[in-house]
């Protein structure tokens, strides 16, 4: 009796842990299924090669080109500002600050996490947009210079904590040794550390970029939903996040061509962010056994 | 150049960004506190919305969350521990715990609209479940699944091998020992996980954008199957009205959802310091 009661409750627990598998399986299906009827419609030949998206447009265009831009290039405008700020907060935190600086700065930072996406949506309109636009008279009122930097100062600490605990985990011995040989903490950091450390960097770096891709609401609130193939930062622009995101919004028939056009686009974004994840993970699994 | 003075001057840079990021953050949480603490009372927060900006509220939205928050809870909470529970104490090195355990690390790297996608056609359309609270509520569960149960592993693993061994030897079987030793001992860890992740839940509008929370909803509601919205929908359909008097309504909004964000995690790492405080095993 007793054995059968713990076999009925390992079951039940292996069924919650089935549950997350289930999430893949229906994501992937979702996609795909909706994708393909997607692609009964419209050529693959047009969705990748067409320069304008504007299936909401009586001349409807669906070339997916111009949301993938949009999309490369708020990401990297934040990787721009998060990269070299994180990573030098990294830096300072391990190398140079003292523990007791490191132990309240690290907290304080990571505040820039967990506020909401909307929130930052916000400050990119109300108060980042109106400053740059005194530095660049040029600057429409939607861009994609104000919700990339805005991003990046979210994703901040996502790089400087995780490179962070990537410099931490070099061993002391490497450390003293490069000071034994006479080296600043400049030198020790940036010749010894930073190298070391380099598969960890690499992984919070990919991380950051898979967290822009998938950033929805900065750039819905600042970016002007207007999808445009363009890398110029100043003009509005939209991403494939923002898209699905006005769709959802308007009164778009279920079933609709229109309608199917989030799931190609969100199979578009699932397959660039899981190359991202794919490629993080493998650095990580080399990275946990380098120095044991 | 010299070595010392690169040094140096790498230093003041680095301290430089340290600030720039603090600064940021000050700025920022300054200028909504101007922009929205004139409009906040208590009849912003019990008023009904409305089209004219003055005499908006955000009491339906606030409910909103509540609903949400409340039966994401109940669906992620039970199924997210269960299957922490299952990965580290039962599934150690099956194949199926293997596949589980790469699957969880791929799920929490997908974007959360593509949830919202998710959630539309298999909650909202498939179950036929609408643009309703409990539609809403599953989609953000899922999200929120494998923060639960990689806080509940963390928790577990903490509890020492003798605890485990002791209770074995007393001639316990193996669900007494973790139902009546190990989560007990794991439960902080584990609570300030949850916490956590709902307050992750609380922050979150794509996914309940594609799902159809609504932007204007002058009711609160009364089941699982009414439509809904929730506080970050109305902040950002505040922000996208061109009146600037929506732009102060969404500033003050934007305080009580950061207020509720705040508290939850500030109570969350409270828990956590207690917890590793008063366990030293």
């Amino acid at each position: 009796m007793k054995k059968r009661n713990e076999k009925i409750i390992e079951f039940f627990l292996a069924l919650s842990g089935a549950i997350t598998v289930l999430t893949t399986i229906g994501i992937l299906w979702v996609l795909l299924y909706e994708s393909v009827l997607f692609f009964k419609e419209v050529s693959v030949v047009e969705f990748f090669t067409d320069t304008q998206w504007t299936p909401l447009f009586s001349d409807k265009h669906f070339g997916i080109l111009p949301l993938i831009s949009g999309t490369i290039l708020t990401s990297f405008i934040a990787i721009l500002v998060a990269l070299p700020i994180g990573l030098s907060i990294a830096v300072y935190l391990n190398e140079y600050a003292h523990p007791k600086i490191r132990q309240t700065i690290k907290p304080v930072l990571e505040i820039l996490a967990a506020i909401p996406t909307v929130v930052y949506g916000f400050f990119a309109l109300t108060v980042v947009t109106p400053f740059l636009q005194t530095l660049i008279p040029s600057l429409a009122g939607f861009n994609a210079l104000s919700p990339g930097i805005v991003m990046g100062i979210m994703i901040i600490p996502l790089i400087s904590s995780l490179s962070e605990d990537a410099l931490y985990a070099v061993p002391k011995s490497l450390r003293e040794a490069s000071y034994g040989l006479g080296a600043t903490q400049f030198q020790t950091s940036f010749k010894v550390l930073v190298p070391a450390a380099s598969s960890g960097i690499i992984v919070s770096v990919i991380l950051a970029i898979s967290r822009a891709f998938g950033e929805t609401m900065i750039v819905a609130v600042a970016a002007g939903l207007e999808p445009r193939l363009t890398l110029d930062p100043t003009v509005p622009i939209a991403t494939i996040t923002t898209y699905i995101v006005q769709v959802s919004m308007g009164d778009v028939p279920q079933g609709s061509l229109e309608f199917k056009t989030i799931f190609s686009a969100g199979m578009m974004l699932f397959v660039f962010t899981f190359i991202l994840n794919t490629i993080s993970a493998r650095v990580k699994k080399k990275f946990y056994h380098k120095y044991e | 150049m010299n070595n010392r003075l690169k040094n140096n001057i790498f230093k003041y840079w680095a301290i430089s960004c340290t600030l720039f990021g603090i600064a940021m953050l000050l700025i920022f949480l300054i200028n909504i506190v101007i922009d929205g603490v004139g409009r906040l009372d208590w009849k912003f927060i019990t008023d009904l919305p409305s089209r004219k900006p003055e005499l908006a509220g955000i009491y339906t939205a606030i409910m909103g969350t509540v609903w949400i928050l409340g039966l994401t809870a109940i669906i992620a909470i039970p199924i997210g521990v269960a299957a922490g529970i299952y990965l580290e104490e039962y599934g150690k090195k099956s194949r199926f715990a293997n596949i589980l355990e790469i699957n969880i690390t791929n799920l929490a790297g997908i974007p959360s609209i593509i949830y919202g996608i998710l959630g539309l056609e298999v909650f909202v359309r498939m179950f036929g479940l609408g643009n309703s609270v409990i539609a809403g509520a599953l989609t953000l569960s899922l999200l929120i699944l494998p923060i639960i149960i990689v806080a509940t592993r963390e928790a577990i693993k903490a509890v020492p091998k003798t605890i485990r061994e002791a209770s074995f030897a007393l001639g316990a079987t193996k669900w007494q020992t973790i139902s009546q030793q190990i989560l007990p001992a794991a439960g902080g860890g584990v609570v300030t996980g949850v916490i956590l992740a709902l307050s992750r839940a609380i922050g979150e509008t794509a996914p309940l954008i594609v799902v159809g929370a609504l932007t204007y909803v002058p009711f609160v509601p009364q089941s699982p199957m009414d439509q809904y919205s929730v506080l970050p929908m109305q902040i950002f359909n505040w922000i996208s009205r061109p009146e600037k008097e929506f732009a102060t309504n969404a500033a003050a909004a934007i305080i009580v959802l950061l207020l509720i964000t705040f508290i939850m995690n500030g109570f969350a790492i409270y828990l956590r310091n207690r917890w590793q405080k008063k366990v030293k095993w």
